[in-house]
């Protein structure tokens, strides 16, 4: 007997094909868009496991997706034409792709470790504090490589991001998030959350906990860097500064934090609104009483402190999310 | 060693604005325990009334920077009261992780509606002060940068008068020590923590002020790097120790002015952050603060 989370992997990998056997027929815009809502599910799912699962608020997930973005496009700029050239041809790329976006994986997982083992020991505003600023030291040290291309940027990647990697990666993570979660092992997670020193005295390693946690949100982050840099050919140490962390952050909460279903439906919401919104500003609408619509300009340029306001209303009257609708309240005040 | 002076006096000058901020951070710290993420946009917003009040004077003198200096510390210190009233207070018995991310939410609003308000271009700061500079042996002396140093001198001794000899201020240090005990023996804590971000804002006001007339262009998401390495003074010199924030403020301005006068200068925005990693590593208490037994 297969496990049911298993079948729905293959599944959802499968339908991943479809989409992109489909992918021709879609405007080149709306596959950009259905392509970025992927690599977001991918960022917001991870993150959730670090700080929605296990309660270790980062704010550097931008700087591990940094590391994987240029990671992976070393290794499909510079490492394969070097040391495997028949890979960079035809279907090798089929291949070398994904063997890119795991070793920007992998990177980020080791930047993972390296910001991990210091940090983690310590809590709250703290670690935020710190994660954020191991985020600004990776984007500093990007602008001073100049083999990758320094202040500028890395131009000239390879366009290998196509839908089904995007979404079969997604579906990955999505399983390996909850199945880790959900096993015996994962409910450790769950205990450091809920209450540090109780799971301590339960003999539960808090710290490797949440180094794991950290670790495996990172190496997600780094494969969804790789495959965003493979997407939009060009990445810059800009791209990936603190406002990038917040919006991943703003994902999750909003989601719920530790309700990875919510969290999807967030990341999903949270990529379309702008997309949306813009495309009401350039819309001409004319419909009768609807003069105040007719510019709707002001909506986009709105749409920053819309989202700000809905992070403080949601911490004041929902703060387990807006797609949570399960009791296991995500923030319960601790006694 | 000429060289090695004139580094120094850009850098205490810096210092001096690291320190009025980190101030904010540490007094708020000391009451509620939480970081005020928002901190570093009251000081954007101190810039921005400065430059709207000094617009609106004649021409450069004392009194324009006078004017100017109390007028911004006022609208923050009822910007902070405010913040604290809407964001915060109904937040108080919510865990710390909460009132984390309000502080961040309100950051983005204030920076966010800063754009929307004030435009996302950057703006010239006007000379709020008459502009002289001085040579004193070999040294290049501003007017501005003196008038960084004694206003936050000023502003440093004032705030220490306030702390430790009124009667707001022994109230204050009740609060921070133990605020079950204080509102036992009468102090309304919520009187006190909203004086607590009237001041703390206030003196951010100030800094954005001296900040801008050194750095001469504002704009409305300049707060966020000052204000980080602002909280990194804090932490260096000990969160929640007035003394220590100060120092903190003085010790990152000259480490920071010093790493980007030499040839390392690309990395001057990342030096803040290392030294945060090394102090809570080494010395999480921080230069001058205590270490804490944590009790369960």
């Amino acid at each position: 007997m297969i496990p049911r989370s298993q079948i729905v992997l293959v599944s959802a990998i499968a339908g991943a094909g479809v989409l992109a056997a489909l992918a021709p027929r879609i405007d080149s815009y709306f596959a950009l868009i259905i392509s970025n809502i992927g690599i977001n599910v991918i960022l917001a799912v991870s993150l959730n496991l670090i700080n929605g699962y296990t309660g270790q608020f980062s704010l550097g997930h931008a700087g591990f997706m940094a590391v994987g973005a240029y990671s992976a496009a070393a290794i499909t700029m510079f490492g394969a034409p070097k040391f495997a050239p028949a890979l960079t041809q035809g279907a090798g790329v089929h291949a070398l792709f994904p063997i890119a976006l795991v070793g920007g994986g992998l990177a980020a997982a080791l930047a993972g470790v390296l910001v991990g083992a210091p940090s983690l020991r310590l809590k709250g505003d703290y670690l935020a504090i710190v994660t954020l600023g191991f985020g600004e030291i990776i984007r500093v040290i990007f602008r001073n490589v100049d083999s990758l291309g320094g202040a500028l940027g890395l131009n000239g990647i390879p366009a290998y991001t196509n839908l089904f990697w995007v979404y079969a990666f997604a579906a990955l993570t999505v399983y390996v998030v909850v199945s880790m979660v959900n096993s015996t092992y994962g409910r450790g997670f769950l205990a450091v959350h809920d209450d540090e020193i109780a799971a301590e005295a339960m003999g539960i390693n808090t710290t490797r906990y949440k180094i794991t946690a950290f670790v495996v949100g990172a190496f997600f982050a780094g494969v969804a860097g790789g495959l965003y840099g493979h997407s939009i050919l060009t990445i810059a140490p800009t791209g990936f500064d603190f406002m990038r962390s917040i919006e991943i952050v703003v994902m999750v909460i909003l989601g719920g934090m530790g309700n990875t279903t919510g969290v999807i439906i967030a990341a999903v919401l949270l990529t379309l609104l702008p997309e949306g919104l813009r495309m009401l500003a350039g819309a001409p609408v004319s419909l009768p009483f609807s003069a105040p619509f007719n510019n709707l300009k002001w909506i986009a340029d709105t749409r920053m402190i819309i989202y700000s306001l809905l992070v403080i209303v949601l911490m004041l009257a929902r703060p387990q999310g807006l797609f949570n609708w399960a009791n296991r309240s995500a923030m319960r005040p601790k006694v | 060693m000429t060289e090695f002076l004139q580094q120094l006096i850009n850098g205490l000058s810096l210092g001096a604005i690291y320190a009025l901020i980190a101030l904010g951070y540490t007094m708020v710290y000391g009451v509620l325990r939480f970081i005020n993420f928002a901190h570093s946009d009251v000081f954007m917003v101190g810039s921005f009334a400065g430059f709207y009040i000094g617009r609106g004077m004649p021409k450069e003198s004392f009194v324009t920077g006078f004017l100017a200096l109390t007028g911004a510390m006022l609208v923050c210190a009822v910007l902070g009261v405010v913040i604290e009233r809407l964001a915060y207070r109904p937040l108080r018995s919510r865990s710390k992780l909460t009132v984390l991310i309000t502080a961040i939410g309100v950051s983005l609003l204030l920076e966010n509606l800063g754009q929307f308000v004030f435009g996302a271009a950057p703006k010239a700061f006007p000379t709020l002060f008459p502009v002289h500079t001085f040579n004193v042996a070999g040294l290049v002396i501003g007017s501005n940068q003196l008038v960084v140093l004694v206003v936050a001198l000023a502003l440093l001794g004032a705030l220490q008068y306030i702390v430790l000899r009124t009667k707001v201020g022994t109230a204050m240090r009740a609060v921070s020590f133990n605020p079950q005990a204080a509102s036992l023996v009468g102090i309304n804590n919520d009187h006190i923590i909203s004086f607590t971000f009237a001041l703390g804002s206030a003196l951010a006001a100030a800094g954005g002020i001296l900040y801008s007339l050194n750095y001469q262009a504002i704009d409305p998401l300049m707060g966020v790097l000052p204000g980080l390495k602002a909280f990194v003074a804090a932490v260096l010199g000990g969160i929640g120790n007035i003394p220590g924030a100060a120092l903190g403020g003085l010790l990152l301005g000259v480490v920071e002015t010093f790493v980007n006068g030499s040839r390392f200068s690309t990395f001057t925005d990342a030096i803040a952050f290392a030294i945060l990693i090394a102090i809570l590593l080494f010395r999480p208490a921080g230069l001058l603060g205590k270490m804490q037994v944590e009790k369960v």
